[in-house]
């Protein structure tokens, strides 16, 4: 069964890195839905938020090679784990004439979205949440026209009791 | 001291005492270094791919870090095929490859490529050195990465200004700091334990072993596990020599072109314990066909394999060796069984065969059933890859770890011959032979002159078929006979569809291999028949030097027993 799965790598922060991992997956034949990358309070330490979307089986084989390249601190797959705090950052921009704004405003509030700019025949916003929320925002926002958006990827923190250093390193 | 005197200063306190290489524009300051250093010998191969197999051959046959020095671009593009074979056969080899100066890095510069980028999915690690003052670090480490865990090819890029930078307080690391890289040795004891207790129930037990029981050095504690507890044991291409050809427990090399014995015990047992194995798809067939019937017992150092091709009941993670020392304190004693019997009964069921084809052509297996006899014990054999390395895994007489050096995982082609110049380089007081095909060696025939020119003594064994064997059995056997261009011998008055050799083919093969040799300062012998096989053996075997021994044999000779790509391994076909 293909399932989506939110994987964080936690990585040397060196030259190259982010290749290294991209390229790991695509050379495996994986496909990831989103990636997302940025340092750490560490400067030696970079963090990568992965989406993929694949079988329990590819997802086991994914971790492992993952944990196998040599700059790699630890890999957890927050899937299914309730302790993590998962968000995403979406910006779009949607076409609205003034007859319709009071009504999509409205929308905006209930949504905290927030507005940056508004023009005569769109308007740009931006909105932060839970990935669920933000598909829900697009689908609602939908009818109005969406000329374009752009999502950040999901990324995640964990609340309490981060797995211990090496967790998955392993493998048995 | 500059960058290329910290570098050799380093390769020398890794312990480094051969290089395999070949200079150009970027890496005449390293090569500059090296030319007065006495204690590194350096061979000059004539191409960079007879480099990093001869790297290759030398790591595997000496158990040390095999070291390859070329320039950048298509010097550092020809090693890419020798990495690829080095990282599927988990050998552990570093490549230095010089590069444009960081400036230029990115600008198309003259002879520029990418190395970073191009070898990343084909070795364990990789480092562009962008500052002079990271050289020590990257060596020491990339040592480190090569030779533990699983080892493996490491690349390291070093561009021409790093190499003549000079750095101030020098000092070599003692230490490496690697947060992320931690192989571990011992396997979890519960999981012993379990396994331990899985032998103790199983009626049929079978052990499963391979290249990583060479890599750990633990051929001792698996003949002592045999020993104390008499399971059968089946051995990949890169395991062999591990167990001797005529231990009373070994069933031979398992898979596509296995043993019949082999092939049957894997079929029939209820416990497999694989040992330094990654369940090859040339081992299983079709994974969801393979040992269904038993439990599996993994033993790996790369926690990645474990479970990667085949479910995994008693997955260890750790060291063959130190895994297997805790296994043995654990087992308890195992006495023959019918098991064993039936084993036994197969191994003399299904012995190898092939036709005999008269006093000529000459049939290949007898050529190395006849070597069997005349080559030193100890000898290093050195494949190539098609129907003369499955003759070789199947006739051959192996007796020794890293005695039986073969491109196993990528299959390279034209990696005998410089693997064997590697080989004998790092071991110059044994035997070695280099068994080819006349497609392979011809892939890396620029090496004769390495050869004859360094007195690097080589034996070379060509089994000439003018074919490429291994291509035209498939074409043969699946393919309705048509034998597109695999004849080396085809010319523009062959008919368009060829379904084999007829008394129309030319007899005088091209190029003339005895000739080649010669005019490259080899001795080189040639026998049509059978024979001629003895003495021609005998006389390249007793020559001081490098000598070419070729044997003309049986064009359509195959290869058997053989099971059909993608077929279960019951399908055997024994070729009668």
């Amino acid at each position: 069964m293909i399932e989506k799965h939110t994987i964080i790598v936690t990585v040397i922060n060196s030259a190259g890195v982010l290749a290294r991992v991209s390229g790991l997956l695509s050379q495996r034949g994986y496909n990831i839905e989103s990636a997302i990358g940025a340092p750490t309070e560490d400067p030696n330490i970079y963090k990568l938020s992965l989406v993929v979307e694949e079988t329990g089986e590819h997802i086991e084989q994914i971790i492992k090679q993952l944990n196998k390249l040599v700059d790699t601190v630890r890999v957890t797959d927050i899937s299914h784990k309730d302790n993590y705090i998962v968000r995403e950052y979406i910006i779009l921009k949607i076409e609205v004439n003034e007859k319709k704004r009071s009504d999509f405003f409205e929308l905006a509030r209930v949504f905290k979205a927030n507005l940056i700019d508004v023009a005569t025949d769109h308007v740009i916003l931006e909105l932060a949440g839970t990935p669920r929320k933000v598909d829900r925002f697009i689908e609602m926002v939908k009818p109005y026209g969406i000329k374009e958006y752009i999502r950040s990827g999901e990324f995640a923190m964990a609340e309490y009791q981060t797995p211990k250093k090496g967790d998955n390193k392993n493998g048995d | 001291m500059n960058g290329a005197e910290i570098l050799i200063d380093g390769l020398r306190r890794e312990g480094v005492d051969t290089i395999f290489g070949y200079p150009g524009g970027v890496v005449i300051p390293i090569f500059d270094v090296l030319y007065s250093t006495k204690k590194i010998r350096f061979l000059l191969t004539r191409h960079e791919q007879g480099a990093t197999h001869a790297a290759d051959g030398y790591a595997r046959s000496t158990g040390k870090v095999g070291v390859c020095l070329v320039t950048s671009g298509p010097g550092a593009t020809n090693t890419i095929t020798g990495i690829s074979t080095a990282k599927l056969d988990s050998s552990p080899i570093v490549v230095i490859s010089g590069q444009v100066a960081t400036g230029n890095i990115g600008t198309d510069a003259f002879q520029e490529t990418d190395m970073v980028g191009l070898t990343r999915s084909i070795c364990k690690h990789n480092y562009l050195v962008k500052d002079v003052a990271e050289l020590p670090k990257t060596i020491k480490e990339a040592f480190y990465i090569a030779r533990t865990g699983r080892p493996g090819p490491v690349s390291i890029d070093i561009p021409v200004d790093v190499s003549n930078a000079k750095l101030r307080n020098y000092k070599y690391p003692e230490s490496v700091n690697l947060p992320g890289y931690k192989p571990v040795k011992k396997g979890n004891n519960g999981q012993v334990k379990k396994l331990a207790e899985a032998i103790a129930r199983s009626q049929k037990p079978l052990l499963y072993t391979g290249g990583g029981i060479i890599s750990a050095e633990a051929t001792a504690e698996l003949l002592q596990l045999i020993q104390k507890t008499n399971i059968p044991v089946v051995t990949t291409l890169m395991g062999l020599g591990t167990v001797p050809y005529d231990h009373p427990c070994f069933l031979g090399m398992p898979g596509m072109h296995g043993r019949v014995a082999a092939n049957k015990a894997l079929l029939e047992c209820d416990l497999l314990i694989g040992i330094g194995v990654r369940f090859d798809d040339r081992i299983t067939g079709p994974r969801h066909t393979f040992a269904r019937q038993a439990t599996v017992a993994h033993i790996d150092i790369d926690p990645a394999e474990i479970g990667k091709n085949v479910k995994t009941d008693i997955p260890i993670v750790g060291d063959a060796k130190t895994v297997l020392r805790q296994l043995i304190e654990k087992v308890k004693p195992r006495t023959n069984n019918s098991w064993n019997e039936r084993t036994e009964f197969w191994k003399e069921k299904y012995p190898l065969k092939y036709k005999d084809s008269g006093n000529e052509p000459v049939n290949p297996q007898y050529v190395i059933e006849r070597l069997n006899s005349l080559i030193d014990k100890d000898a290093i054999l050195v494949t190539d890859v098609g129907q003369n390395q499955m003759w070789s895994a199947l006739h051959y007489n192996y007796r020794y770890p890293r005695k039986f050096l073969s491109s196993g995982g990528l299959g390279t082609m034209g990696f005998g011959l410089p693997a064997a110049m590697g080989a004998a380089f790092g071991n110059p007081d044994t035997q070695v032979v280099c068994i080819s095909g006349d497609g392979g060696i011809q892939m890396n025939i620029q090496e004769f002159a390495t050869c004859a020119i360094n007195r690097i003594p080589v034996k070379i064994i060509v089994l000439n078929n003018a074919y490429l064997g291994m291509v035209r059995q498939w074409q043969d056997l699946f393919w309705n006979k048509r034998y597109a261009q695999v004849c080396l011998q085809r010319g523009p008055d062959c008919p368009d569809e060829c379904h084999g050799s007829d008394e129309n083919c030319p007899t005088n093969y091209l190029p003339d291999l005895v000739k080649v040799a010669e005019a490259n300062g080899m001795t080189g012998y040639r026998a049509k028949t059978k024979t001629e096989v003895d003495e021609v053996l005998k006389r390249g075997l007793a020559e001081e030097g490098p000598v070419l021994m070729e044997f003309f044999v049986n064009r359509e000779e195959n290869v058997f027993p053989m099971v059909s790509a993608g077929k279960p391994l019951s399908d055997m076909m024994t070729g009668e």
